[in-house]
């Protein structure tokens, strides 16, 4: 049997935990209905970010959604965020099975 | 004689100096620090039950005016040794609001040497922590209009989330919680939980600042980065600070240990949560900066020279 799959887009956004409440409140205004934020540590041109302590940890923020609104999100990300803080962004396509989900 | 506390920070400085994998589950800096938080407010609080809270305005006062002043003198000093606006702000501000442990550290040595202080002192830590952020964030905002007229990053919180994440973020809410079910309570309510949240307090800090120790190494390393006008910062302006806040102390007429648990207050930089309000007040600021001053040197500085030097001060004015 072949499941019925559906192309969706997966934007994965790696930002400091200083900003995730109004990363998630932005994502939502702009119409992701669902998103998992897990903590994670690593480093980039903004240096080791280690996590070990509040003012040093990082966040990644998982959002599928149509391909609109994940333009819509990472673009307003790229304005309002990323000149002041550590942001990166990436797409993936994904398929996921109940599409009104996301 | 250097306290024992401070010997398991220098451990953990250490192990971060040579490299060692030596690494605390961040569950755990989560508890140990939530329990700290916890403990001191109660401390306070129980002692605030026995006394009338309105005797107590002008030390508050005095207190938040204290943390309100600094930052508008720190910022010139910033801005003379040629730091950005909003560097020069997000610094001032983490110097306006203290450093919880480094107040455990210093109410710890003051136990040890027999000298008495006020019990209640944790009513000053839990109100010196926002006046500072604010400060720091109105010169910012000032400043940045000084040199330009673009914003075209808008900040990620208005004063109202602001005000939100300063009051009810983790330090405030579990001092100013602790505070008041310690004065609710009084002592016998917390007679049952005197087991958890008295007794091990001690042996809770050294492993706290075993973990601090391995973060401000970190910091350390850091520092090549900013050069001297941060080394100038981190170590010049604690002892300066605490001067005054030695002055506000004398002038509220508080015992020897008060007068150095504020002199203490005023010289500690805070690493919890002015960072996180300035990273979302004034995004740019360069935090990395404001920590490594706070953290990687000044905290280190106040704990090992500072809070001796404090407590002598102390002995001198008011003993």
């Amino acid at each position: 049997m072949t499941l019925a799959k559906h192309d969706k887009t997966l934007l994965v956004i790696l930002a400091e935990a200083a900003i995730e409440k109004a990363l998630v409140r932005d994502a939502r205004e702009r119409g992701a209905q669902g998103w998992t934020v897990t903590e994670v540590r690593g480093a980039g041109r903004s240096g080791v970010r280690e996590g070990a302590w509040e003012a040093d940890r990082t966040i990644e923020l998982q959002v599928i959604c149509d391909e609109a609104v994940a333009d819509a999100i990472a673009a307003h990300v790229l304005q309002a965020y990323a000149p002041n803080y550590a942001v990166s962004m990436t797409f993936s396509r994904v398929q996921v099975l109940r599409p009104e989900r996301f | 004689m250097i306290d024992v506390v401070v010997l398991f920070f220098l451990l953990g400085l250490f192990a971060r100096l040579v490299g060692s994998d030596l690494r605390l589950p961040e569950a755990l800096y989560e508890t140990l620090s939530i329990y700290l938080l916890l403990a001191i407010g109660l401390k306070g609080g129980i002692e605030l039950s026995r006394q009338p809270l309105a005797a107590l305005a002008p030390q508050v006062l005095a207190c938040m005016a204290l943390g309100f002043v600094i930052p508008f003198v720190l910022y010139p000093l910033g801005r003379a040794l040629k730091l950005a606006a909003a560097d020069a702000a997000s610094l001032a501000a983490h110097y306006g609001s203290v450093s919880v442990v480094t107040y455990a550290v210093a109410s710890a040595a003051l136990a040890r040497q027999g000298i008495a202080h006020e019990e209640h002192a944790a009513l000053w830590v839990a109100v010196m922590e926002a006046p500072g952020i604010v400060a720091g964030i109105l010169l910012a905002r000032w400043g940045m209009r000084q040199v330009s007229t673009d914003s075209t990053a808008a900040p990620a919180g208005s004063w109202g989330t602001l005000a939100h994440d300063v009051l009810f973020g983790k330090s405030v809410l579990l001092l100013a919680g602790g505070l008041l079910i310690g004065a609710v309570a009084g002592e016998a309510g917390t007679k049952p939980i005197e087991a958890v949240f008295v007794t091990p307090f001690k042996g809770v800090l050294a492993l706290f600042l075993l973990e601090l120790g391995l973060v401000a190494g970190g910091r350390l390393a850091e520092l090549r980065r900013f050069g001297a006008a941060v080394a100038v910062i981190g170590i010049g302006v604690p002892p300066l600070l605490a001067l005054a806040g030695g002055a506000v102390g004398v002038a509220l007429g508080l015992s020897t240990g008060g007068v150095a648990l504020l002199a203490t207050l005023a010289a500690s930089a805070s690493y919890i949560a002015a960072p996180t309000a300035m990273r979302i007040a004034v995004p740019q600021a360069n935090a990395a900066l404001s920590i490594t001053a706070a953290l990687g040197i000044t905290f280190p500085f106040n704990l090992v020279v500072g809070i001796p030097l404090y407590i002598e001060l102390a002995r001198r004015w008011a003993g």
